[in-house]
C-alpha cells in the first residue's frame, strides 16, 4: 500500500470511557492533546499543520454529550455531540429557536452537518462562526466540566478573541443551555459568502426582536454582527435606538447605519474591510425590515 | 488507553462485507477505502470537506470521508458507490444518471450518487429545490448540474 498520508501528522487516537477520564487526560497532557467531536475544523487544521497534537481525544460517543432535550417551562439543552443536522431536524428547535436553525442551515453542506456540532462551532470560536451569534441572541449558557467539577458561563463571556475562548486545558464543554426564548419573538440570520453555497460568512447579521411593554417603542431588539470584529459584537447603540424611539423605516435605516459604523472588519483573503462594512449596512437593513414586518403581523 | 502511534484494530462493515483491519490513527476513512480496501470508486478531490467527491454513507448518513478518521469508524456501517448496484445490476439512480447524460469526466459522480441516494432514502419525492440543497456539498466542474438534478428527479419519479 502506498503511504497516502503525506499531509496528516502522526498522532494517537484516544477514546475515553467517561467525561471525567477525558478531562483528566486532557489536563495531564496539556499542550499535547486536543479534544474533538465532528472534526470538521480539526482535520483541516491538522493537514495545514496549524495543530500538531500528540493525542486526539474523541468525545462524541459519550452518552451525556448526545442529549437534546426541550422543556417548555425551562430551557433547551444541546449536548456537545449533537450534530447540526440533528439540531435542524428538531421540531422544538424549529419552533422555539428558529434563528438557531437558520444559522445551522448556513453551515457547509449536508455531509458536513452530519458531523459538525454546534459546540464545536462555538469552541472553534471563528469570528464568522454561524452558530455563535445565533446562540448569543438566545442568551446561551455554556456548561463546562473540568477536573475540579463543573461551571456555567454566559456565552457572551465565553469568547476572548478570534479562535480563542476562556477554556483551560482539561475543561470540556458538555452542553449549551438556551433559556425559553422571549414570547412572540421574531428573528433572522442573514449572511453573505463568496458564493451562494457552502462558503464561510464574509459578513453576517443576526436580529432577534420581541414585544416589550417596558420599552418606549414597545419592542426590544438584539442585533449581533459576525465576521466583522475579533468576536461577535452587539450593536448596543442601535438596539437602544429601536427601543427608545418610535419604529419606522427611518429608524431602521438609522440603526443599519449605526451597525455599519460600529463594526471593525479587516481586509483578508475572503473580502476587503470596505466591502464588509457595506455588506453589514445592507444586511442589517434587510434583517431589520424583515423582522419588523414579521413583528407587525402579530 | 492507547500508547502513542500504536496501530489500532477496528471492525466495520463496508458494502455489506465485514472488514477487520489494523490501521494507524491518522488514516482517514477515504484512504482506508481507497488504499486498504482498494475501493477506488470514492474519489479524493479537495481533502477539505468542500467538494464532496469523497462522499460515502456512514451509518446511513452522507459524510465526507476525507474528514473522518478510520479509527472513528469502529463498529460502523459504510456504503460506497460500489455498493449501490443491486445483484450485479445498476440501481435505478445509477441508470438515471446514464439515461440523462449526467456524467462527463465522472469524477464527481460517485459522490453525487451517494448524496442523491441518501436524499431519496430520507425524502423519496424531493422537489427540484430540495435536490439542489441536498447536493450543495457535491461540486461538478463539467456538467453545470442540470442533468444531474434531472437524473435524480427522474429516478424519484419512477
Amino acid at each position: 500500500m502506498l503511504n497516502p498520508n503525506t499531509r496528516m501528522p502522526k498522532f494517537s487516537y484516544i477514546k475515553p470511557e467517561s467525561i471525567r477520564q477525558a478531562s483528566e487526560f486532557l489536563e495531564l497532557n496539556s499542550g499535547q492533546s486536543y479534544p474533538f467531536l465532528g472534526g470538521t475544523d480539526l482535520l483541516i487544521a491538522l493537514r495545514d499543520k496549524k495543530l500538531k497534537p500528540k493525542y486526539l481525544v474523541d468525545l462524541k460517543h459519550l452518552d451525556h454529550l448526545n442529549v437534546l432535550t426541550f422543556d417548555s417551562a425551562k430551557s433547551l439543552i444541546i449536548g456537545a455531540a449533537v450534530t447540526l443536522n440533528r439540531l435542524i431536524e428538531s421540531e422544538d428547535v424549529q419552533k422555539y429557536y428558529p434563528v438557531l436553525v437558520q444559522g445551522a442551515r448556513e453551515v457547509g453542506s449536508y455531509q458536513l452537518r452530519t458531523r459538525a456540532t454546534l459546540i464545536g462551532n462555538l469552541c472553534n470560536a471563528s469570528p464568522c462562526g454561524d452558530m455563535i451569534a445565533t446562540s448569543m441572541v438566545y442568551k446561551g449558557i455554556v456548561n463546562i466540566i473540568g477536573t475540579y467539577g463543573s461551571k456555567s458561563v454566559e456565552l457572551e463571556s465565553f469568547f476572548t478573541g478570534p479562535g480563542e475562548t476562556i477554556l483551560k486545558p482539561g475543561e470540556i464543554v458538555v452542553s449549551l443551555s438556551l433559556p425559553i426564548s422571549p414570547s412572540r419573538a421574531k428573528g433572522i440570520y442573514l449572511s453573505i459568502g463568496r458564493n451562494k453555497l457552502a462558503d464561510l460568512a464574509i459578513a453576517a447579521v443576526t436580529v432577534l426582536a420581541y414585544p416589550d411593554e417596558t420599552a418606549f417603542s414597545g419592542f426590544r431588539f438584539l442585533i449581533a454582527l459576525s465576521a466583522v470584529a475579533p468576536t461577535v459584537i452587539f450593536v448596543e447603540e442601535a438596539q437602544s435606538l429601536l427601543s427608545d424611539k418610535p419604529i419606522e423605516i427611518a429608524t431602521l435605516k438609522k440603526a443599519a447605519l449605526i451597525a455599519k459604523n460600529h463594526c471593525k472588519p479587516i481586509d483578508d483573503i475572503r473580502a476587503s474591510k470596505k466591502y464588509r462594512q457595506e455588506m453589514i449596512h445592507s444586511l442589517t437593513l434587510r434583517a431589520l425590515i424583515a423582522v419588523w414586518e414579521d413583528l407587525q403581523k402579530n | 488507553m492507547e500508547s502513542f502511534m500504536k496501530k489500532q484494530s477496528i471492525q466495520l462493515i463496508v458494502n455489506g462485507r465485514k472488514e477487520i483491519l489494523e490501521i494507524s490513527s491518522n488514516l482517514t476513512l477515504l484512504h482506508l477505502l481507497r488504499e486498504v480496501l482498494t475501493l477506488t470508486g470514492t474519489k479524493n478531490g479537495c481533502e477539505a470537506g468542500e467538494c464532496g467527491a469523497c462522499t460515502v454513507l456512514l451509518n446511513g448518513e452522507p459524510v465526507n470521508s476525507c474528514m473522518i478518521l478510520g479509527v472513528e469508524c469502529d463498529g460502523a456501517n459504510v456504503l460506497t458507490v460500489e455498493g449501490l448496484a443491486e445483484n450485479g445490476s445498476l440501481s435505478k439512480l445509477q441508470q438515471a444518471f446514464i439515461d440523462q447524460n449526467a456524467i462527463q469526466c465522472g469524477f464527481c459522480t460517485p459522490g453525487m450518487l451517494i448524496s442523491a441516494y441518501a436524499l431519496l432514502q430520507r425524502n423519496p419525492n424531493p422537489t427540484n429545490q430540495e435536490i439542489r440543497e441536498a447536493l450543495v456539498g457535491n461540486l461538478c466542474r463539467c456538467t453545470g448540474y442540470e442533468r444531474i438534478i434531472t437524473a435524480v428527479f427522474s429516478s424519484a419519479q419512477e
